[in-house]
Parts: structure tokens; C-alpha cells; sequence
């Protein structure tokens, strides 16, 4: 395996339509409950906690080849929002879709095929990660980041935040991010023998509540 | 001195009678988790958890099962909210609650809520196994502290599964030494009760409700499956029941 690959997989400029998506950050910034370098921290960190050690968990499983249709409706009902569900899937489509033509596998081709509309997110990283050689940890870390970096990313944009206090949010971060990804790939091994329960599924009401209000503006920034 | 925790647990079991009501064939309550019958409405029984002692404390290990057979209708309630409180006991308290619908039968399972004192450490776990053509109201609202109270350490994992599959699984974290952010922008966001609402019902895999949001801190959601949640955050309890009362009154008409 090439670690490397770790570092083409989690870049933002991976051409996976990331970019497109706030993870929950335009809601909240509408909303007043993010207003600046502290509280988008604090929304960060709970969801790294909760959507991030989720995906981060369905990512590593799906490294370690358990059946991405099991991970994949795992997923859904970790996922009560449906425009959430709808984000997922479109986000697991644009990554299949760049990363056919990075890393050819036959696993991606017959996950693609299941899944016509695309697959949970997560499940296709997971499966990414695999075939560029990468191990559940890589995936863990690779989902987990993402749950942090596209908030912090949208909300310079949103609020006209400093990048650098953005960044400094995920610096600060990385400590939690560490003990995140482990409990992820840790709870992706237990999959392995105790099937899909074992997968955590912490929720975050407000990430949930606040898509749905977010899903019916008539203009909006980001997809999601 | 250490003293083991108390361990309980009650069952409830519903069948149709034949004559187009409900028969409570088991019915058994245990230590601090008493169950009385109450007047029947129509062809459902009623089934009201009646606490005898305070609790859960820490250390205890309550359960509760209710299981409802094909064409049976069972509504349980309970007489108080529960109040998780801190114990003599080492360690958290259990609540585990293990509900099983046959195809063709209906669980309304709406009980008080659950209070999460200062001090307090309580898992609660609830596990819902649904037999297609099942039917459920399932109502689970929690409180943090009591007034002007900080509140205790409350973890609740919800898991609905419709033969066998998952349909729903979420757990919430809360309360001193929870993961961070618990209570920030993406949590609770400073809100001290919230709320769970799911309803399934055979009928919406072909219609299902549609998407829309209760207020600024509330929305019902239609799942991946026969089935909606109404997530729902408020200032208090009042407030929370009267928006997950008022959602459930659309849905069940």
C-alpha cells in the first residue's frame, strides 16, 4: 500500500463534489448558532462526535470489506433526515465516479452497480480507500476529517471567517480526531463478528432538524 | 460500603381474544416496576407502568418487555415521569426496554418522560422488533435536571428493526462527560428536553407522510422503510409534549 494515497483520497481538491456541501454549517450559521471561531468549534466537535464517528465507523467496515449493502442501509437508519439521506447518496455517487477513473476496482464497479443512485457516502469511501490500498484506520481518519473540514471550509465563506481561524479550529481538533477514528475503526472490527448493531450511532438532533430547514429554502449556497 | 443495585424486571404479553378485543395473557410486574390493567378502549388493552420506588438509581438494572401478537392491540403508558437520580451503587443504571410486534398487531407504547437528575448516569437502551404489518407509536421524551438543576449523565440508544432489518438507530449522549459539543450548535444547542417520536405503519411504504418541519426546533421525517420520526427539541417538557402531541395528532389522522 502507499500512504500517499491517504493524502490524494482526503484532499479537499479530490474531485468528489465535497466542495458543494457545508455538512450542516449554512443552516447553522442562518440560524445564529454559528457566529464565529468558537461556536463553528463547537459545532465541529459535536459533529465529529456524533454524524463524524458514524461515517467515520460505516467508512473503516467498509474498508475491511464487510457487505457494503448491510453498511449501506445501516446508514439510512442512522439517518433519519431525508435530505440528508439525498446528500449522502449524491456525494456517494460524485465519489464513485472520480474514483473509478483514480483506483479501477471490480468492487467499486459492482458497488456501483447495486447502487444506480449512489451508495451512502461513508460505504464508498470505505470501499475507495480499499482499493487505493488503504487499511479501515486510513478510511476512519480520511471520513472523520471530512466531517470537520467542510464545515470549517463553508463557514469562511459563509461568515467571511478568517481561514486562518478556521484552520485553527481543526488544528485544535486533532487531538479528538485521533481518539474518533480509532473508536471508529475499533467499532468496524467488532462488525466484522457482531454484524451492523455494533456500528455506533450517535445522533446530533440540531445536524438533523436543521437539514430539513435548510432542504426547503428556495436559495441556498451549499447543496447541504 | 458498596450495595449491588436493585434488579427488576416487568412483561407484559398481548394476544387477541377471539371476540375482537385484547388478552393480557402475562402481566408481571417485579419489585419496582409495577403494572396495573386499566380500562380497556375498544379492541386495545391498557397497561400502566406504575413506579413503586424512586428510581432507576445507580447500579440499577431495570427492564421492561412487551411483546404483542398478531391482531392484538396494546397501549402502555405510565403513572409518573421516571427520574433517573444518583444511587449509593457504583457505576450507571440500566434501562432496558425490549418491544416486539407480531404482523397485524399495534403497540401505542407512550409513557411519562424520563427525568435525568443531577448526579445521576443512566443507559437506556430500547429495542423494537417489528414483524412486517406491524404497527407502532412509539413516544420517548427526555428531560434534563430538574428545574434549575444541572443534569446527570444520560445515554439513550433507540434501535427499531422491521424483520430483522434496521429502520432506525440513533443514541444520544448527554450530560457531564458526554463526547463534546453534546450541548452546542449541532447537539441540543442549550435545549433541556427533547424528544422522539416513531410511528410505523404498513400503509406508508406506499404513502409515505411527507417531510416538514414543527417549529424552528422540530421536524418529522419520513425514514428509509414504513416509518416517520419526529425529532423535536424544546425549552421544557411541556412545551416538548405539546409539539410531539400535536404531531402525532396529524399522523394519526
Amino acid at each position: 500500500m502507499s500512504r500517499a494515497a491517504l493524502l490524494v483520497l482526503a484532499d479537499g481538491r479530490f474531485p468528489a463534489g465535497g466542495h458543494a456541501h457545508s455538512g450542516g454549517a449554512e443552516a447553522a450559521v442562518k440560524a445564529g448558532r454559528i457566529n464565529g471561531a468558537a461556536s463553528l468549534e463547537d459545532f465541529c466537535r459535536g459533529r465529529l462526535n456524533t454524524a463524524g464517528l458514524v461515517s467515520a465507523a460505516l467508512a473503516a467496515a467498509a474498508a475491511l470489506g464487510v457487505d457494503p449493502a448491510l453498511l449501506d442501509s445501516a446508514a439510512d437508519a442512522r439517518t433519519p433526515s431525508p435530505a440528508l439521506r439525498v446528500a449522502a447518496r449524491r456525494l456517494g455517487r460524485q465519489l464513485m465516479r472520480a474514483a473509478r477513473a483514480t483506483w479501477p476496482s471490480g468492487e467499486l464497479d459492482a458497488l456501483a452497480r447495486a447502487f444506480p443512485k449512489g451508495a451512502h457516502q461513508p460505504v464508498v469511501l470505505g470501499l475507495v480507500a480499499r482499493a487505493a490500498g488503504l487499511g479501515p484506520e486510513d478510511a476512519a481518519y480520511c471520513s472523520a476529517y471530512e466531517s470537520v473540514s467542510g464545515p470549517a471550509t463553508a463557514t469562511v465563506r459563509l461568515l467571511s471567517l478568517d481561514p486562518f481561524d478556521a484552520t485553527g479550529v481543526l488544528a485544535r481538533l486533532a487531538p479528538e480526531l485521533d481518539v474518533v477514528a480509532r473508536a471508529a475503526a475499533d467499532a468496524a472490527r467488532n462488525v466484522v463478528d457482531a454484524g451492523v448493531d455494533a456500528l455506533p450511532s450517535a445522533s446530533a438532533p440540531l445536524l438533523e432538524i436543521g437539514a430539513q430547514a435548510h432542504a426547503a429554502w428556495a436559495v441556498r449556497l451549499f447543496a447541504s | 460500603m458498596t450495595t449491588a443495585g436493585v434488579r427488576a424486571t416487568a412483561r407484559i404479553g398481548a394476544r387477541a381474544d377471539g371476540r375482537g378485543g385484547t388478552a393480557l395473557p402475562v402481566l408481571e410486574g417485579e419489585g419496582p416496576l409495577a403494572l396495573r390493567r386499566t380500562r380497556a378502549s375498544g379492541d386495545e388493552a391498557r397497561v400502566m407502568l406504575v413506579g413503586a420506588m424512586s428510581g432507576p438509581l445507580g447500579g440499577d438494572r431495570f427492564a421492561v418487555e412487551a411483546e404483542v401478537g398478531e391482531g392484538a392491540r396494546l397501549h402502555v403508558g405510565s403513572a409518573a415521569a421516571t427520574i433517573a437520580l444518583p444511587g449509593q451503587a457504583k457505576g450507571e443504571a440500566r434501562y432496558d426496554v425490549r418491544l416486539d410486534v407480531s404482523g397485524g398487531g399495534e403497540l401505542r407504547w407512550l409513557p411519562e418522560q424520563l427525568i435525568s437528575a443531577q448526579g445521576s448516569d443512566l443507559y437506556v437502551s430500547s429495542r423494537v422488533e417489528l414483524r412486517s404489518g406491524a404497527r407502532l407509536v412509539f413516544r420517548e421524551e427526555q428531560v434534563l435536571g430538574r428545574v434549575g438543576e444541572q443534569p446527570g449523565r444520560l445515554t439513550s440508544r433507540l434501535t427499531v428493526r422491521l424483520d430483522g432489518r434496521p429502520l432506525l438507530d440513533q443514541e444520544l449522549s448527554c450530560g457531564p462527560g458526554a463526547p463534546g459539543g453534546w450541548d452546542g450548535p449541532a447537539g441540543l444547542g442549550g435545549h433541556r428536553a427533547l424528544g422522539q417520536l416513531v410511528v410505523v405503519r404498513p400503509e406508508f411504504e406506499s404513502e409515505p407522510p411527507q417531510a416538514r418541519l414543527l417549529g424552528e426546533y422540530a421536524a418529522l421525517m419520513p425514514l428509509a422503510g414504513p416509518a416517520a420520526l419526529v425529532s423535536a427539541l424544546a425549552p421544557d417538557a411541556l412545551r416538548l409534549r405539546r409539539v410531539l402531541d400535536e404531531a402525532l395528532r396529524t399522523l394519526d389522522r
